[in-house]
């Protein structure tokens, strides 16, 4: 177990730097940052000052370094649009999106699981046919449309929930249902596909030989089976749903990092949009280790790989 | 007494597309306790089914019925699927035919043995660690204690089905029931498990069906041998009568295709049994076996009953007795 722990960092910390110069590059993939930054009514001149401001001037590969070594100690530089540190605007903005995230994957989770089992318990039938109902009409809704349903009936209409904003953990209600949602086709599916593969196993057969109660053949000796691919795909929603979702993060006013990224990316604002990408990207790689570890956890075969 | 299991007139059926499927028909037989039945047939037969059937365990699509199906003064056939599952695995157990699949890969050996008897006995852990150990001991593993932590795909395929007999043993059961249990190991190790079957079954005293397609491990378990095709019983007797004086063309067909020391010329070819099994697609027409059948005659359009040809020895055939006896097989 600690080899495969250790093989595992090792690979996320990789991955963690080869995304680290891909942001990094991105800045100079944009064209001249100092253009950019001049705005068009600049001067030769002022474009100079601003190369020699900024450090452009500098070898990139040194630049490179001095932005890591930053970096590593959480400091991104200066937002180039609020002239204020990148690390303290993200702090403020980052937290929501993980609030929204998590409730999110949990919503997820709790309809899709459920729902999954007992779509495989019986194939085919009414709950079955009810549950890929639920799971076409999540697939083929718009996100901004959906938001825009929920908030028509349930905040403008019957005045349940707040419309839009972040104080109060009843805000988050229907942006939790619209994100939720949008994983629960997958999860839903995947659980469903996984249980009917398990439950025809000879190993269940033996546990009902066994006289075992109904329902701890189908959680203690099912549903830990079933659910190894469901894990993975949850991590990936969930690193999808940390990076933030401009569509949900706009319509509810959320103010969050998603909506930060897309903002920045519009105003050029590049320590944000590397600090963001990196971030995004770290979390994601945590996210996938996490997946790992619950796999081997609930996978005895997986630990010694 | 009142034999241990008494089955009349077993039936599974399954509905599919092109009609009703009747994998097995009109099964009648007694257990004694601490008796051996070998049911034998080729693949496809219904002996797993039959087996299935016994135990409640039948896919939810196929049917059971019959006339009779008593075991130990409960009667099978009127139990609800919770009153079943608190037998299985207390008063009757099963080992199957792939030990490589039949144990969960998530959990260890020893979580696996116990939370039956830890369910039915309400036993503590540590008892039915203690009784597990004992088990692993009895079927020959060794080092057993250090067993009970490792997971099944650390173990062999021999070592598997030694811990999924220890595992039906683990509360003691009137009756188990195994389904080519040794088909899928090699020759060594089966000889092995055969005999430590049988070691087991005169301490411990169960009464076992043995299903199989291998004459070979018959003749060395058997009390009682049902010989069964398309689905139906068509000879059953003692295992003397059955291997000394086989009546039924089809167990004389199956005898002869083993090699029996100092009786089969050197050169000579063995017998076989050509063709193959009827569809059992709306029920057999006439007798499953007239299709392959060397001395098939007129009569056997219409289905023979199971009738005694003596001293329990019983045959599905159109033909008298002495006419069987004196049958000798040719294939066709």
């Amino acid at each position: 177990m600690p080899r495969f722990l250790l093989k595992r960092l090792g690979l996320a910390a990789l991955v963690a730097f080869t995304v680290s110069l891909i942001s990094f590059s991105l800045l100079f993939l944009a064209g001249d940052p100092a253009v950019a930054l001049a705005g068009e009514a600049a001067t030769e001149e002022d474009i100079q000052a601003i190369r020699a401001q900024y450090g452009f001037d500098r070898p990139i590969a040194i630049q490179y370094m001095a932005w890591l070594s930053g970096a590593v100690v959480g400091d991104f530089g200066e937002s180039y649009y609020f002239k204020t540190p990148v690390m303290e605007l993200i702090a403020s903005r980052l937290p929501t999106t993980m609030q929204l995230g998590l409730a999110g994957i949990c919503f997820a989770l709790l309809l899709a699981v459920p729902l999954g089992v007992a779509a495989a318990i019986r194939p085919n039938s009414l709950i079955d046919r009810f549950a890929l109902f639920v799971s076409v009409v999540g697939q083929a809704m718009p996100t901004f449309w959906f938001s825009l349903i929920l908030i028509v009936i349930f905040a403008v209409n019957l005045g349940f929930v707040p419309v839009s904003g972040t104080d109060t953990w009843r805000h988050f209600i229907l942006p939790t249902i619209v994100l939720g949602y949008f994983a629960t086709p997958g999860i839903m599916r995947l659980t469903r596909a996984g249980m009917l593969e398990v439950l025809r196993a000879d190993y269940i057969r033996t546990a009902r030989a066994k006289g075992l109660h109904p329902v701890k053949v189908l959680f203690k000796h099912a549903l830990r089976n079933a659910a190894i691919p469901v894990v993975g795909l949850a991590a990936v929603q969930l690193g999808f749903m940390l990076g933030g979702s401009i569509v949900v993060e706009s319509i509810f006013a959320l103010n969050g990092a998603g909506l930060l990224a897309f903002e920045s990316i519009n105003r050029n604002d590049f320590p944000v949009v590397q600090a963001l990408i990196l971030i995004f990207s770290i979390i994601y790689v945590l996210l996938t280790l996490l997946a790992d570890l619950l796999n081997a956890w609930l996978d005895p075969r997986i630990r010694v790989a | 007494m009142e034999p241990l299991l008494s089955v009349e007139n077993l039936r599974v059926e399954i509905p599919i597309g092109a009609g009703l499927l009747k994998p097995v028909r009109d099964i009648s037989f007694d257990l004694k306790k601490g008796e051996t039945l070998c049911i034998v047939g080729e693949s496809g037969c219904g002996k797993s089914l039959t087996s299935l059937a016994l135990m409640g365990l039948l896919p939810r699509a196929a049917r059971r019925s019959g006339d009779r199906l008593r075991f130990a003064g409960r009667d099978l056939l009127g139990l609800k699927e919770r009153q079943m599952a608190r037998l299985r695995g207390q008063s009757m157990s099963m080992i199957f035919q792939e030990p490589m699949t039949s144990l969960n890969p998530s959990y260890a050996i020893g979580n696996q043995l116990t939370e039956g008897m830890i369910r039915h006995q309400g036993v503590s852990r540590a008892e039915a660690r203690d009784r597990a150990i004992l088990l692993l001991e009895k079927v020959g593993i060794t080092a057993a204690a250090s067993r009970l932590a490792q997971f099944p795909h650390q173990l062999s395929g021999g070592l598997r089905q030694r811990v999924m007999i220890a595992m039906s043993l683990m509360c003691d059961p009137e009756l188990i029931i195994a389904d080519e249990p040794t088909t899928a190991l090699d020759v060594t190790i089966q000889a092995k498990i055969l005999g430590m079957m049988k070691e087991l079954q005169a301490e411990f005293g169960m009464a076992m069906i043995f299903i199989t397609h291998d004459l070979g491990v018959v003749a060395r378990i058997a009390d009682k041998i049902a010989v069964m095709y398309a689905g139906t019983f068509v000879e059953t007797g003692t295992a003397h009568q059955i291997f000394d004086a086989p009546t039924h063309p089809y167990t004389k067909g199956l005898l002869s295709c083993i090699p029996v020391p100092g009786k089969t010329k050197r050169g000579s070819r063995l017998g076989a049994v050509p063709g193959v099994v009827p569809s059992l697609v709306g029920g057999v027409r006439g007798c499953g076996f007239a299709s392959r059948c060397p001395v098939r005659q007129a009569a056997c359009g219409k289905e023979p009953a199971l009738t005694d040809r003596g001293a329990g020895h019983a045959c599905r055939c159109v033909m008298d007795s002495d006419a069987l006896r004196n049958m000798v097989w040719e294939a066709a």
